[in-house]
């Protein structure tokens, strides 16, 4: 089934009554060449660019609950490519291009909408560190604007200038940057790779992985066991859980990031903009609301909901610089799990010493943006067993020998520190 | 999250400060190789259910303590000092 305007006009005339569903609800086959264990964003990309590029379509997704139930129908669905550091410029500016192609590659809208993503600086120190950021996101060719004070107000006359506690000093504008629809990104991949034969398989959960020789052979789950050439965890979150029945440690501690959405509005917010002294960024999704979050609670969760005080940090952050947002209800709040590393910065790897065993994680707080970069490098591993060229420094043991690490923030590749 | 001090009493949260999983108190010997301390470094059990974790209370006392958490319901359980913690595991105070 190809969407198309026409298409849309003849069913809206015949009453809607012949559209089908968008992907088959598969069972499992006894055994497949590859198996994806996870069906959020990251994991259903991954299988779709395997038969995509690859050819490879005797592959089974495994989802413990529903497609794209978990980070990525649960985000602030921002889109960009202004990283710093080697290795992480080179996968996000990839990252970006696939985006851009997106929708016509899935014949899907995902409604992403490139209407500029700006960085507030409030200090000199803050201003010298955008300038080279922008000049790095230049020299990988992607777009980077600095703005002066009067520039950030030509785009956001809203914000609070006046004040003198954290008085904006300019911005760093990257026009492309943006937003998309988080839900429809899973389900595009996911009818993208149901139409090329993946079996995508829902409540179905991995409750163990055969190993033997160190090969891997398949794995255990809660509709039987099924048998694999190849297995790649791509599990966000739950990294841990999953690399443990491997009986694999990994770098990764799970943390609980919330974000928050108001009632809707009129359009007021045009970009996405975040605050460079409070650490909030904010949106306006096209049904209104507002969509806005912070830091990290800081401490290890998987309860998908946060404390207070982040809550209150957040309003205060958003309150001190748009005061305008303040009669604003806010509709709903939630936590997501996030995959932490020691450097902030994500893993696609073999694991070490497990022939045909692959993973695909630590996405920090970022994963949303990577999720078509991700898949595509995650494919191309499990396919030629060899990393991609944009994702050869997201090495497991980086952590071990020191080399390489992607440090972003600069605050030291330590667990509590990203 | 409210945080049971041993020597303060039951306070909020946020006058406590998170360092991580409380195996950082089990630090190995400086000469036991790279993958040991890889390990005790990065490498995280990473539960969901019941965790040790260590924390600081830096707007309190400032003692270190070990705090015994649920990650999936963020009850704590159980707090005691890092240093006897410590001792406990064989690890005095030098």
């Amino acid at each position: 089934m190809r969407f198309s305007g026409l298409r849309v006009l003849k069913e809206g005339l015949g009453g809607n009554k012949g559209w089908q569903a968008q992907w088959r609800d598969a069972q499992p086959k006894p055994g497949y060449d590859m198996i994806i264990i996870g069906g959020g964003g990251h994991g259903l990309s991954t299988a779709y660019y395997l038969a995509r590029n690859h050819g490879i379509t005797n592959i089974a997704v495994l989802e413990k609950g529903y497609l794209g139930g978990g980070n990525v129908g649960r985000n602030t669905t921002i889109v960009r490519a202004n990283y710093f550091l080697p290795g992480n410029s080179e996968f996000y500016s990839h990252s970006l291009k696939l985006w851009e192609g997106l929708e016509e590659d899935l014949n899907y809208n995902v409604m992403h909408s490139q209407r500029g993503l700006i960085n507030l600086f409030h200090s000199d120190g803050q201003r010298d560190a955008f300038v080279r950021r922008g000049n790095a996101m230049v020299n990988q060719g992607d777009d980077a604007v600095l703005l002066d004070r009067d520039g950030v107000r030509k785009h956001l006359p809203y914000l609070d200038f006046e004040q003198t506690r954290f008085p904006i000093y300019g911005g760093l504008y990257h026009p492309r940057g943006g937003t998309a629809r988080h839900d429809a990104v899973a389900w595009g991949y996911a009818r993208g790779a149901s139409e090329r034969g993946v079996d995508l398989i829902q409540n179905c959960e991995v409750t163990g992985i055969d190993i033997a020789n160190g090969v891997v052979r398949g794995v255990q789950t809660t509709k039987g066991p099924i048998k694999a050439g190849k297995v790649g965890i791509v599990v966000a979150g739950r990294s841990g859980q999953v690399a443990a029945m491997a009986a694999r440690r990994i770098p990764v501690e799970s943390h609980v990031l919330q974000a928050f959405v108001t009632e809707g509005l009129k359009p007021v917010i045009d970009h996405v903009v975040s605050f460079g002294m409070g650490h909030f960024y904010i949106s306006q999704s096209d049904k209104g609301g507002l969509v806005f979050g912070g830091d990290l609670d800081f401490y290890a969760s998987y309860a998908s909901r946060g404390n207070l005080p982040m809550v209150e940090h957040v309003m205060e952050a958003g309150m001190t610089l748009m005061p305008m947002i303040g009669k604003a209800k806010v509709l709903r709040s939630w936590g997501g799990i996030m995959d932490m590393t020691p450097d902030g910065s994500p893993i696609i790897d073999k694991m070490d010493g497990v022939e045909g065993l692959y993973i695909d994680c630590g996405w920090n707080y970022g994963g949303f943006k990577a999720v078509p970069a991700s898949g595509w490098c995650m494919a191309h591993l499990m396919a030629t067993n060899t990393p991609h060229e944009v994702a050869e420094r997201f090495r497991l043991d980086r952590f071990r020998t020191g080399i390489n690490l992607m440090d972003e923030e600069g605050t030291g590749a330590q667990h509590n520190l990203h | 999250m409210r945080i049971k001090c041993p020597l303060c009493g039951e306070r909020d949260r946020r006058e406590f400060y998170y360092v991580g999983d409380a195996v950082l108190i089990e630090r190995p010997d400086a000469e036991a190789g790279d993958q040991v301390w890889d390990d005790y470094l990065h490498n995280r059990d990473n539960p969901a259910g019941i965790t040790r974790d260590l924390w600081q209370h830096e707007g309190g006392c400032g003692a270190w303590i070990v705090v015994s958490r649920n990650t999936v319901t963020h009850e704590t359980l159980g707090v005691e000092l890092a240093e006897a913690r410590a001792r406990k595991i064989g690890r005095g105070a030098s």
